[in-house]
């Protein structure tokens, strides 16, 4: 699998990671190697095995419908970088 | 079907509906925090909504119980396993940068919603699927010129995205669609269909062909939240996509806004990266395993759903597929009928329901739960005309009283003094004080002008204050003057 720049800077904005242009072609070659090392996994026949979403044999927890949470609205905003009137506040989003 | 009319010939219009429906339940989908509506900002999260550290969402048993419910209400397949997945996005009103979905493994598969076209005919539209989400925060932009204000409170509330195929081919039918599927859900109880406070939203696929030709490429516009709005968002994007493509253009596969003031969709800038969801299984949450015989436990409790009692309706009360279809529109209004038509006539009974009371009510602005006249009180009137003691007209003038008031039939009628003359001697006393003052017409009406008969008849019940019974006056009317 080989990366191309666009690639690169598409992936970085989706992971809202800012990467300067001059570096855009080092780290394709470096997520490629990542990518050709686990491509490795791919030599293994997986035909006849259903997926695994767990290790152990667990079934899913199941709660109630009741209210047990919640109620401190202060602690929810205390560690955000900008609150007003009980709100979180980020700059602008405009559509 | 019906078609819109373009420069270059006809189109057709291909619309399909993704509906979000929050779940009736007191706590999230995901954690304890509550879900009523109207708290004070933050108030209702907990550290698992605002996605803290450490945190792991524990799915609640009735909001599973919830989707089951709905499908098996639309008639759909039940997936005894199903998987959680992350839908990845940024967004302010986001806190974990993904929403717990589910995506190729949804709870519930196929079903049908079947539509009541005001002809009286049916028609039924596809159901993809449905699967259990968690919402958004809400984002607000107008409380401030520089910031957007967020809370949480709407973070983690379940919701079922009801996927439609894309089968209907008018804004009527999409209207159709989402009244119908809000009744089935409150009937079930699995939704308030309550589209003011958010709990039921829209997010319409349009697209537009010839009629018979490939798909053309669809426009997705998001959250409309009345079926008014879905409605005019159809008309509105259907003409915008017919001009650009006859203008030679070609439509871009995109997310579009309805702009409710002007009733115009335009295109979200914002979102033209979002469509990179990079969906993976949720590692926090095992797949959902239903047991079959809990299903079924389900399937056993549901209530009787709208299409069935309308059958019951048309066949058990001989009621108009039309009348049917209005009355079972809601659970309430449909045991408020069955209440007033048990042991009367039924057609009757329908006729007072839908159009007299529903009549008074809609110009009051009043829901049928507040009704000032009950359904044993419109029964009551009903057997005042049956037994003759007032006639049809005079009803309705005791049934205006009644719903001013909260007063009894029976009480106004007395009271006023209106009970039906059935006393032939009553009766031919006026209808000879008619004839005498008005000679002229009545040899008219000797000399075979029978249209006149029926102004006699007016001039009677006039002279009676109403209260004659009409069926005897124009019995004692052509004996004498036809005779």
């Amino acid at each position: 699998m080989a990366l191309d720049k666009d690639k690169v800077a598409h992936i970085a904005r989706l992971a809202r990671i800012r990467v300067e242009d001059k570096d855009l072609a080092p780290i394709g070659k470096e997520l490629d190697q990542i990518l050709s090392w686990i491509e490795q996994l791919n030599e293994v026949d997986t035909a006849d095995i259903a997926p695994m979403t767990s290790v152990v044999s667990l079934k899913l927890k199941r709660r109630a419908d009741q209210v047990t949470d919640g109620g401190y609205p202060e602690k929810i905003v205390a560690n955000a970088p900008a609150a007003a009137h009980g709100y979180f506040t980020v700059p602008k989003v405009i559509e | 079907m019906s078609l819109i009319k373009g420069e270059t010939g006809e189109w057709e219009v291909v619309i399909g509906l993704e509906v979000h429906a929050q779940v009736s339940s007191n706590a999230k989908l995901f954690s304890g925090a509550a879900t009523a509506f109207g708290a004070e900002p933050n108030a209702q999260v907990s550290f698992v909504d605002a996605a803290m550290p450490g945190m792991l969402p524990v799915i609640n048993d009735y909001c599973v119980e919830q989707a089951v419910r709905t499908g098996l209400g639309l008639n759909a397949q039940i997936n005894l396993h199903s998987v959680f997945d992350r839908k990845n996005y940024f967004y302010a009103d986001l806190p974990a940068g993904y929403q717990i979905s589910q995506y190729l493994q949804p709870i519930v598969g196929k079903g049908t919603v079947v539509l009541d076209m005001p002809d009286g005919s049916t028609r039924e539209v596809g159901v993809t699927r449905l699967h259990l989400e968690m919402d958004a925060g809400k984002s607000l932009h107008d409380q401030d010129p520089r910031l957007t204000y967020v809370d949480l409170n709407r973070a983690g509330v379940a919701l079922m995205e009801v996927v439609s195929e894309p089968d209907m081919r008018t804004s009527e039918e999409a209207g159709l669609y989402l009244k119908k599927l809000r009744s089935i859900m409150r009937y079930l109880g699995t939704c308030d269909g309550n589209m003011d406070e958010g709990s039921m939203r829209a997010d319409v696929n349009v697209s537009v062909r010839k009629p018979g030709g490939e798909l053309g490429t669809r426009c997705e516009i998001k959250n409309v939240n009345s079926m008014r709005f879905v409605q005019q968002a159809i008309e509105y994007e259907a003409r915008r996509q017919i001009e650009v493509i006859e203008g030679g253009g070609a439509i871009n596969q995109e997310t579009r806004l309805f702009d409710s003031k002007q009733g115009t969709t335009r295109s979200m800038r914002s979102k033209e990266h979002a469509h990179d969801y990079r969906y993976f299984p949720d590692p926090d949450l095992l797949p959902l395993e239903l047991d079959p015989a809990w299903v079924e436990t389900i399937r056993a409790s549901l209530p009787e759903l709208p299409d069935a009692k309308k059958a019951r309706f048309m066949k058990d009360y001989g009621l108009s597929s039309y009348d049917a279809g209005v009355l079972v529109g809601e659970k309430d209004t449909g045991a408020y009928y069955e209440a007033v038509a048990k042991g009367r006539d039924a057609k009757l009974a329908s006729n007072w329901v839908t159009g007299e009371l529903f009549g008074r009510l809609n110009k009051a602005d009043t829901a049928l739960a507040d009704s000032p006249v009950s359904a044993a009180a419109v029964g009551e009137l009903i057997d005042l005309i049956a037994d003759n003691t007032i006639s049809g007209r005079i009803a309705k003038d005791v049934f205006d009283e009644m719903f001013a008031t909260g007063k009894g039939a029976r009480a106004i009628v007395s009271e006023k003094g209106l009970t039906q003359i059935t006393d032939t001697g009553a009766i031919e006393t006026a209808i000879d004080q008619v004839i005498a003052a008005n000679a002229d017409k009545a040899e008219q009406v000797k000399a075979g002008k029978d249209a006149l008969l029926g102004w006699f008849v007016g001039q009677v019940m006039k002279a009676t204050g109403g209260k004659a019974n009409p069926a005897k006056v124009n019995e004692l009317l052509r004996a004498k003057l036809k005779n």
